[in-house]
């Protein structure tokens, strides 16, 4: 460590200019918490990492367990609803389709789940040490996406084996899903986490309801039942332009090739417009980005004392 | 602004303020219902009789130079760990400012980043990011965080097998080798084996010489005596007072002292006619402003009276070190005074004989009660007076020393 003696550190701290860092005056604007996150990527890439080594550190299977739990869900689904219940009769390449589904919503799922919980999940650094609390559901966002990534592969890999792999170019559809998915996941995501800490009925509240958005989309039935019982009404648009409902489509779009019509089956109707729709909820995604951040800015103030 | 400091550490001319508090205030409000049922079941007026206002700081204001070391001295819940916390930027003030610069870091609880599953390697790395360190600075610290540590093979050992030592060690490790402008402690220092807190120790001492500024929140008056520049006393969120420590330290414990007294009193006839008026501590055959030399005889002067009038009673006076312990006490019952009824105004004087105290300032503090041991009155520090140097040795008694070889 270099010597510095304590005329060189007065001097440089005398250059420095005093920073307002918290109570009035103080600069806490979207671009100021930016910043702020941005001079932290370092460690956010260390929580990152923390929680994903932490997770199964002591499993003897480790990663693999994260792959278990969507697996068995596409069992469940492709046997008892696609075959028992017959769900998936009509619907080529049935298991692609439900777990291209599952990859994209199960995103979506962790992101929400872990981010709600991630403020009052590390009340011990919050209550002890200044940190943007925002790198906290961002932390929660980078481990879902990893988790996500690896699920991906697999999923990528089945398509290979069933020889349906994605070449085409609606696979370009990927690439918004996502998008709306990491949008949404982070704005929901600080809102449900700076709220849970003040009222911890949230994390339950958001484990009820994110069960209820899984089977409000075309996830393991295909939306033509949906459409021939609403036909086009303005309860189809409801259902049809929920944002969630819009990635898992596109993801769809991009995965299973399924959709084209064959001599036996009509083609998959997926919504027109498809790029505009998820333009506009990527858009409206960003702006609530800016809103729940605003929120969470004026909530952060009271976590330490909270939790 | 620019500042050329040119004076030694020590003297303090053209130090930059580190940390400016402007009039922070911060209120608790403390709810006593938390679900959504009992928020909604006690909304609106009776929700307000659920809730009640408690201000953990009430306008504060100071002004940190840097290379100061402040301890923070007050009672359970006076506002100090609150302030440190305000400071540190994890609370956020009700009202008011906190300015800073330079880096800081925050001891607020020892392995606050570490996570049980993780390696002591691992942890290093997160809570050196934690506390604003790059991945290069760390790695080229991490030879002396080892060995500061000194926790050996187990570095790469997860934490939850650390024993409470290890796991401290490491902890303080990383925090002292983060190169903060700024450090914030509370209440840390009074952990680990002896030989660790002598490491801690110098650390701080070291910390010092570099012109870090450190803020302290300490139970240890002893500590506050040792370390701090400046004692800032917080009694129910507002600044009593802020100065040198000493003497800050005297005031906090007239303030512990007159809490007790208040309780004692409350009950009591007998108590609240008593009355310590005034106390004088000088040296015989010398001026009240001078100070007492090695084997003069030390005289003081205590005036009492009881407004009820009392029989039996017994006076003791303590002498109270500058560091804050007691060096000596003594009272009319130990020294075979037959107590006559007390009703009006008198003196009680007592002489000690050849005092030999070691250098410094020494505070009187007087005590009345019954015989049987019944408290009647207290006056914490109502008297001081200083010792000159004695050439021949440091500390508490001036004694005299031969040496032959």
């Amino acid at each position: 460590m270099a010597l510095i003696t304590a005329e060189d550190r007065f001097a440089r701290l005398a250059a420095e200019p005093l920073v307002t860092v918290s109570g009035d005056g103080k600069s806490n604007g979207f671009f100021a918490s930016l910043r702020e996150v941005l001079a932290h990527r370092e460690m956010l890439g260390l929580l990152v990492r923390r929680d994903l080594k932490s997770r199964y550190k002591d499993s003897a299977l480790g990663f693999a367990w994260s792959l278990v739990r969507p697996l068995i869900q596409l069992l469940i689904y492709y046997v008892v609803i696609g075959k028992f219940l017959r769900a998936g009769e009509g619907t080529p390449e049935y298991a692609i389709f439900v777990f291209s589904g599952l990859t994209i919503y199960g995103f979506f799922n962790e992101i929400i789940a872990s981010s709600t919980s991630s403020i009052v999940g590390n009340s011990g650094l919050i209550k002890k040490i200044y940190l943007p609390r925002e790198v906290f559901p961002l932390a929660s966002l980078g481990s879902a996406g990893f988790n996500f990534l690896v699920q991906l592969a697999v999923l990528l890999a089945a398509a290979l084996v069933t020889g349906s792999f994605p070449v085409h170019l609606d696979l370009l559809y990927a690439l918004p899903a996502i998008a709306l998915i990491v949008v949404l996941g982070f704005a929901f995501g600080l809102l449900l986490a700076a709220a849970n800490v003040f009222l911890r009925d949230i994390q339950y509240l958001v484990e009820v309801l994110m069960m209820l958005l899984m089977w409000a989309s075309p996830i393991v039935y295909p939306i033509g039942t949906v459409k021939d019982l609403l036909g086009n009404g303005w309860l189809m648009q409801v259902y049809e332009n929920n944002p969630i409902t819009l990635a898992v489509l596109a993801f769809q779009k991009a995965i299973w090739l399924g959709a084209a019509a064959t001599p036996t089956t009509p083609a998959y109707p997926f919504p027109d417009d498809l790029w505009l729709r998820l333009g506009i909820a990527i858009v409206v995604g960003l702006g609530l980005v800016l809103v729940f951040q605003r929120v969470f800015t004026r909530l952060e103030g009271n976590f330490a004392q909270e939790i | 602004m620019t500042v050329i400091a040119s004076s030694p550490a020590g003297t303090s001319t053209a130090r930059p303020d580190v940390v400016v508090i402007d009039d922070v205030s911060k209120r608790f409000v403390i709810r006593k219902d938390k679900s959504i049922k009992e928020r909604i079941v006690t909304l609106g007026r009776a929700g307000r009789a659920n809730r009640e206002d408690f201000w953990a700081l009430d306008g504060v204001d100071l002004h940190i130079p840097a290379g100061e070391t402040i301890a923070l001295i007050g009672h359970n819940g006076s506002g100090k760990s609150t302030l440190l916390k305000v400071i540190g930027g994890i609370i956020d003030p009700s009202s008011g400012s906190i300015r800073r610069r330079g880096r800081i870091a925050a001891l607020l609880e020892l392995g606050a980043g570490f996570h049980p599953d993780l390696t002591g390697r691992e942890n290093v790395f997160l809570n050196a990011s934690i506390l604003g360190m790059s991945h290069e600075e760390t790695e080229a610290r991490f030879a002396d965080i080892l060995d500061f540590a000194d926790i050996g093979d187990f570095i790469d050992t997860q934490v939850k097998f650390y024993s409470s030592g290890m796991y401290v060690r490491l902890a303080f490790a990383v925090a002292v080798h983060t190169d903060p402008d700024l450090l914030l402690v509370d209440e840390v220092l009074a952990v680990g084996d002896e030989a660790f807190q002598r490491k801690c120790m110098d650390k701080i001492e070291s910390f010092q010489k570099e012109g870090r500024t450190i803020i302290l929140v300490t139970h240890s008056l002893q500590q506050v005596v040792e370390l701090a520049d400046r004692a800032v006393l917080l009694d129910h969120g507002k600044v009593v007072m802020s100065g040198d420590p000493r003497e800050a330290v005297a005031v906090f414990r007239d303030l512990l002292g007159g809490r007790a007294v208040d309780d004692a009193q409350a009950d009591s006839k007998i108590a609240a006619d008593a009355r310590i008026h005034t106390v004088a501590a000088r040296a015989v055959g010398r001026a009240a402003d001078e100070p007492v030399q090695q084997g003069d005889d030390l005289e003081i002067a205590v005036e009492i009276e009881h407004k009820s009038g009392i029989d039996d009673w017994v006076c003791a006076a303590h002498v109270i070190s500058p560091a804050g312990g007691a060096v000596f006490a003594t009272s009319t019952e130990m020294l075979g005074l037959e107590p006559t009824p007390l009703r009006e105004r008198r003196t009680v004087r007592f002489v000690l004989k050849n005092v030999n105290f070691g250098e410094g300032r020494y505070f009187v503090t007087i005590g009345l009660s019954t015989s049987t041991g019944r408290h009647l009155a207290e006056y914490t520090i109502a008297a001081s007076f200083d010792m000159t140097e004695f050439a021949r040795a440091v500390g508490l008694v001036a004694l005299d020393a031969e040496v032959s070889a």
